[in-house]
């Protein structure tokens, strides 16, 4: 009896699962209907553009809004957007926008010059609690009214001429500007929208819910499930539509990198939002051809505390700085193809490139330690390394700690802590040397240069220079032509590596899982993706890896 | 019963009291705020965002503030979802974690039952060293090591299931279930040897064979019925804490549900989030103790006595 029942349930279950085989993958599914699927890293926070801070958020909402602008994905420069053109002065101070005619909001609406202006002005209310409103502050006078110092909108400098013309003014010549409209701080919101939902400055009203989300992208929101999905459709107002060949794309959360990469293997995803570290170079042996990597436009550095006795000589911080060989780390730790750095920019970051800083040279570090007082490292105090909870962040750590102990003699402990109180440790200047990571939010150098000005907010080391405040504050944003602003640039980059408060370890690389039959992707320094670029090609089946 | 019953629900409040009061403060003294970040928050931001959710205020304002909310059945607004209540949010994730905690729960009281009464039957066998040895492998080896491993053979060797997901192909909550179930089916198989064999020594039982009945109604109808007291027992507190301990099986699987958002959020300082899912988990830990207390008094006719001699 015992025996029949064990073969009766072994059947029972054998049944079951062959019931559940079979089916087909999203991917050959997708490449039939034309419908994409990618791995979105977290979930996404909010889909209104003067809410959110993610790349997460910005990849859904670049499907279903549009700036002034867009970037060519290959070279980043910019390209017409809902402007058709525009016209910038002499001084570079004044740009005049001309919107095309056939530019619609989602429910049929003309997009105008009036929606980008009281977007922004929106986007300029303090209620709103818009953490990238200081993108805006480019415009004239708007950093004041953002304060309170002024209190009447028209003295901001975007103006409508008409509902097809939109004047703006800069506080400064700032050749950067075309860079920042594509950001979503600067997108249009649908004013008719957002106030039959509640005020306009109200944080999280339900405007931004599938059936209520009006927009002008190239995609329409149908469906937005927490830890689900989030579904985009084919916009059919949209002005370029007839180039938009994916008809939806789905964008699936995948929090857990490790089981992204399975939903990837089993045909779930056309692309993921990351690999595993310890896959990359399985991938790169076994099926280099699904592996895309890119330099990309952030750097990890260890921030040194001027304030801590011990790295208040600068002779301390360069010799800590000369005695790491990034090389190793990069070739033997992270292992992802990223670019070791001896500058804080990334390498032809629109086309600035600065002198590297320092050089690995241990025995050059020796001496400035025995010059700042600290022989072989005698004398030297037990320094702490902070770094925030992560495997990948520890194996680099450990792996400075042993080269700092082995080249110069000195003992560092490290410690870890949760995101939030690391966070907050930095930011106190509560620590001696601390792991960072900067993502530019434009492609140019200012984006990881203006930080390290005196008392900046993500300055955090206590370093500050006159002469490099003047530089940046100053003197590049008067700069009239690219070369010059650039040059005054790496000064100011020079001065910065020359007192070292930060030591550039590596550039990172974006490192994704990419379907075959996923066309028209092209790598540039932002991972920027044109969705109007992208196809599937319904000849590929799902699984790659079998 | 009904005093009983009363009487535990009394018990809970200042229970749940305490753990919002230790909550409140505890997530407010922890270092970082919910709006620090890597990017630095303008202070006139910083500003405007600490008035709108109130945390300009002086702590204790706030504590009453949220007390009162809380009298009205609202957790408040999420901090990391700006568009969302904690109502919502746990509304939303709840029905899946029920779900997923269910079948969980069915695979483990099958298997788990199972085998402890196999066990049970020919004691200091093979017939019960086996299944209680896989019982203890149960109870040692930890979900974020089965569900790979599962998913591993029979998502991506196999093809069989799903390696993600929640109702989205067929067959992708075979697996979670399996992952989340099969720990406590360890827990039920030692829970229900141990009751079955000390039933199965019991004057009825020799009662019922000499009676003549046959051994499976012998073991099914009147050994099941004491024997799996202690387990009933464990079931309360054992579906509360497959709903409150899904968060590792929720993030290998990709499934949307409440476990999720109480790590995530003590992460993000969600302040409201931490919370609304703390105060939600204990008001369900105190009401399934009270349901498994209230079976096991149907159950057990023992203390069925005893609770009418007392009053």
């Amino acid at each position: 009896m015992t025996a029949t029942l064990k073969c009766t349930l072994l059947a029972l279950l054998c049944c079951l699962l062959w019931s559940c085989s079979g089916g087909e993958s999203n991917v050959t599914v997708g490449n039939r209907e034309g419908v994409l699927h990618l791995g979105n890293g977290t979930d996404p926070q909010e889909l209104d553009p003067h809410i959110v801070t993610g790349i997460p958020e910005h990849h859904i909402i670049t499907a279903l809004l549009e700036g002034l602008v867009l970037k060519d994905p290959a070279t980043l420069e910019p390209i017409p957007g809902v402007a058709e053109r525009w016209e910038v002065s002499e001084d570079g101070k004044r740009y005049r926008f001309y919107l095309r005619h056939n530019a619609r909001w989602s429910n049929g609406d003309p997009v105008t010059a009036h929606d980008f202006t009281w977007s922004w002005w929106r986007a300029l209310q303090p209620a709103l609690g818009n953490q990238y409103a200081y993108m805006l502050f480019t415009l004239k006078n708007a950093e004041a009214y953002y304060k309170g110092e002024l209190k009447d909108f028209d003295q901001v400098g975007a103006h409508a001429v008409d509902d097809y013309t939109l004047d703006i003014e800069l506080a400064n010549p700032t050749p950067y500007f075309l860079q920042l409209l594509d950001h979503y701080s600067f997108f249009p919101v649908h004013r008719a929208t957002i106030e039959k939902f509640g005020a306009p400055d109200e944080r999280g009203s339900q405007w931004t819910r599938p059936g209520n989300f009006v927009g002008n992208g190239p995609y329409n929101l149908t469906e937005w499930k927490l830890f689900k999905q989030v579904v985009v459709t084919k916009n059919p107002l949209y002005w370029d539509a007839d180039k938009v060949s994916i008809n939806a794309i789905h964008f699936h959360p995948t929090e857990n990198v490790t089981t992204e990469e399975r939903m990837f293997r089993s045909g779930q995803l056309h692309r993921t939002a990351s690999i595993p570290i310890d896959k990359v170079a399985i991938y790169r042996k076994e099926h280099p051809e699904l592996l895309y990597t890119q330099p990309y436009l952030g750097n990890y550095f260890y921030r040194f505390n001027t304030k801590v006795p011990q790295l208040s000589d600068k002779r301390v911080r360069r010799a800590l700085a000369m005695s790491i060989d990034s090389e190793a780390i990069v070739k033997q730790v992270t292992k992802g193809d990223e670019l070791p750095a001896y500058t804080i920019t990334p390498p032809d970051t629109l086309g600035y490139t600065a002198e590297p800083g320092f050089r690995y040279d241990p025995e050059k570090a020796r001496q400035l330690m025995a010059e700042a007082g600290y022989p072989g490292g005698k004398g030297f105090p037990v320094t702490e390394l902070l770094y925030n909870t992560s495997e990948g962040h520890r194996k680099i750590a450990v792996a400075i700690q042993q080269m700092w102990n082995e080249q110069l003699g000195i003992k560092i402990v490290l410690n870890n802590q949760d995101w939030k109180v690391y966070l907050n440790s930095v930011d106190t200047g509560d620590y001696a040397i601390a792991r960072a990571g900067w993502i530019g939010d434009y492609v140019d150098p200012n984006t990881f240069l203006d930080m390290w000005l005196t008392d900046g907010g993500n300055n955090r080391t206590g370093w500050s220079n006159a002469r490099y405040d003047e530089l940046i504050l100053k003197l590049a944003p008067e700069a009239t032509d690219r070369e010059e602003r650039y040059k005054l640039m790496r000064e100011a980059e020079a001065l910065l590596l020359e007192d070292m408060p930060i030591v550039p370890l590596f550039i990172y690389t974006s490192k994704t899982l990419v379907h075959p039959s996923l066309k028209g992707l092209k790598p540039n320094l932002l991972d920027y993706v044109l969705y109007k670029e992208l196809s599937l090609d319904p000849s590929y089946s799902g699984k790659v890896i079998h | 019963m009904g005093r009983f019953i009363l009487s535990r629900l009394l018990q809970a409040i200042p229970v749940l009291l305490v753990v919002i009061t230790a909550t409140f403060f505890l997530v407010r003294i922890a270092p970082g705020g919910p709006f620090s970040a890597e990017k630095a928050v303008p202070p006139e931001v910083l500003k405007a965002l600490e008035s709108r959710y109130h945390l300009d205020q002086p702590m204790w304002q706030q504590y009453l503030g949220y007390l009162n909310d809380l009298v009205h059945g609202e957790f408040g607004p999420s901090f990391r979802y700006p568009g969302r209540s904690v109502n919502e949010l746990i509304l939303g994730g709840l029905p899946t974690t029920a779900e997923l905690a269910f079948y969980a729960m069915l695979v483990a009281i099958f298997i788990g039952v199972c085998a402890g009464v196999m066990a049970a039957l020919r004691p200091n066998t093979a017939q019960d060293y086996i299944p209680m040895s896989a019982a203890m492998l149960g109870i040692c080896m930890p979900s974020f090591l089965m569900g790979p491993l599962l998913v591993l053979i029979f998502g991506v060797w196999m093809e069989w299931l799903p390696v993600s997901g929640w109702g989205d192909l067929p067959g992708d909550k075979i697996l979670p279930a399996i992952t989340l179930g099969t720990g406590y089916a360890a827990y039920i198989a030692r829970l229900s040897r141990g009751g079955m064999l000390e039933v199965m020594s019991q004057d009825y039982i020799r009662t019922a064979r000499a009676k003549g009945l046959p051994e499976w109604v012998v073991v099914l109808k009147h050994g099941l019925r004491g024997g799996l007291i202690p387990v009933v027992a464990f079931l309360g507190p054992a579906f509360a804490g497959l709903l409150s301990g899904s968060f590792v099986v929720e993030t290998i699987f990709q499934i949307p549900g409440l476990g999720r958002f109480y790590v995530q959020a003590a992460f993000n300082r969600d302040y409201t989030m931490i919370l609304g899912t703390t105060v939600f988990f204990a008001a369900l830990i105190v009401l399934f103790n009270l349901l498994s207390d209230i079976v096991a008094v149907w159950i057990n006719p023992k203390l069925r006595h005893q609770l009418r001699d007392n009053n």
